[in-house]
């Protein structure tokens, strides 16, 4: 009867852990159970991501459709080039819509707002997004203020 | 010019004590590790061993767990509230949980609560001159008793920090959102934002994984190494704690920086 006790005691300690994992997983870090399928790649080229980062949201009117999967260089152009991760079952981004990096409050997070346009085609894997308005920086902002009123 | 000679011998001796100590450590985790267990045999002691180890560590855990996840929501909120952004504290109380407060503080417990009680009872074991018995009748004690106490605390201290931490969101949910009125949809939100499975959960558990083994490394060595008298089993628990505690406290430094820093 005492072993029993025990491997019950043991079973009971594991199964929690077990829960306190998926609840960690699912619960607290979002983590999907299944990954998205059927995702597919567009690109988009921006004079300036400033802050825009790897796994920041892709949203249209609000919602998430997509996430940034990798920021680089384009050494020709010399631009940034954002590689984004477009959720499978979007498939109604036409080729003129427009991208801009927008942030979430005052001091929220930066992310990507789309906007469609009115073509027929729509973008497929390996795409590019034309019309891009870049991220606004502060200090730029500020150096025009400025100067308009320099020149006033 | 005796006596100077004499104190550089003495330096030089525990200079090699201790250098041996870590020596004979090592074999002694190398043995528990490499011995093949005899599954018929060895499993029922290894959950005897989880029972008593981990367990029996679990009130603790889920207490002190609880009551560290509440104070963290009510110190976080009444600093965040200044700026309005008080549904931050889902993910303040859930990423300072996870990466670093449930490994270190559930290993610190760990130690505490069942390090030294298993250096006290391998330590006992060695004065009553059980392991010698064994060793007489042909039994490894290494095998039958080191082994499966080192492997109960390896598994054990990652449950009990998977546990730690959900306890302790929970704790900060009922504070944040039950008592101060958090809105409880943003609370989870931002918490689902910030919180990365990969990077901060099984970091986390990663940290609890390698605290785990040098806790029991520790106290099993400890105690399989203490000097067979009372005041020995005494010295040995203690530095159980000792040693375990500050191995744990830098080692989770290493460990923040290699995994959180950005170089």
């Amino acid at each position: 009867m005492r072993i029993r006790g025990v491997e019950l005691g043991v079973g009971i300690f594991m199964l929690v852990g077990a829960f306190s994992l998926a609840v960690l997983a699912i619960n607290v870090s979002g983590l999907g159970l299944s990954k998205q399928e059927g995702s597919y790649k567009v690109y988009a080229l921006f004079e300036n991501v400033g802050g825009l980062t790897a796994r920041s949201k892709v949203s249209m009117s609000g919602v998430t459709i997509g996430q940034v999967s990798d920021i680089h260089i384009d050494p020709e152009r010399l631009m940034a080039v954002v590689e984004i991760e477009m959720n499978g079952d979007v498939d109604y981004l036409t080729v003129d819509s427009s991208a801009s990096i927008l942030t979430a409050g005052l001091l929220g997070e930066k992310y990507i707002g789309i906007t469609t346009g009115a073509d027929d085609e729509v973008l497929k894997e390996g795409g590019y997004i034309e019309d891009t308005q870049s991220s606004l920086v502060l200090e730029e902002l500020i150096g025009k203020f400025l100067f308009n009123k320099a020149s006033e | 010019m005796q006596p100077v000679l004499d104190s550089i011998a003495l330096l030089g001796r525990s200079g090699l004590d201790k250098i041996a100590a870590i020596g004979r450590s090592g074999m002694i985790l190398a043995h528990a590790i490499v011995a093949r267990p005899d599954p018929v045999q060895s499993f029922p002691l290894l959950i005897r061993q989880l029972y008593s180890v981990g367990v029996q560590s679990m009130i603790i855990i889920i207490v002190s767990g609880l009551f560290i996840g509440m104070v963290l929501a009510l110190q976080g909120y009444t600093i965040l509230v200044d700026y309005g952004t008080e549904q931050a504290v889902g993910q303040m109380v859930a990423l300072s949980l996870v990466r670093e407060l449930a490994p270190v503080v559930a290993a610190l417990l760990f130690a505490g609560r069942a390090g030294s009680a298993l250096t006290a009872e391998i330590g006992l074991m060695k004065t009553t001159e059980q392991l010698s018995s064994m060793e007489m009748i042909g039994v490894d004690p290494l095998r039958r008793i080191i082994a499966p106490r080192f492997w109960a605390g390896f598994i054990s201290l990652p449950i009990l920090t998977m546990i730690f931490s959900a306890v302790g969101i929970w704790g900060g949910m009922l504070v944040g959102v039950d008592w101060l009125g958090i809105y409880e949809g943003s609370f989870w939100a931002n918490m689902q934002n910030s919180v990365d499975f990969f990077d901060d959960v099984v970091n986390g558990l990663i940290k609890a994984q390698v605290f785990g083994l040098v806790v029991t490394w520790v106290a099993v060595f400890q105690g399989y190494d203490s000097i067979p008298t009372s005041e020995g089993i005494s010295q040995a628990t203690t530095k159980t704690v000792v040693y375990s505690s500050l191995a744990i406290l830098g080692l989770d430094f290493i460990m923040t920086a290699l995994m959180f820093g950005d170089f």
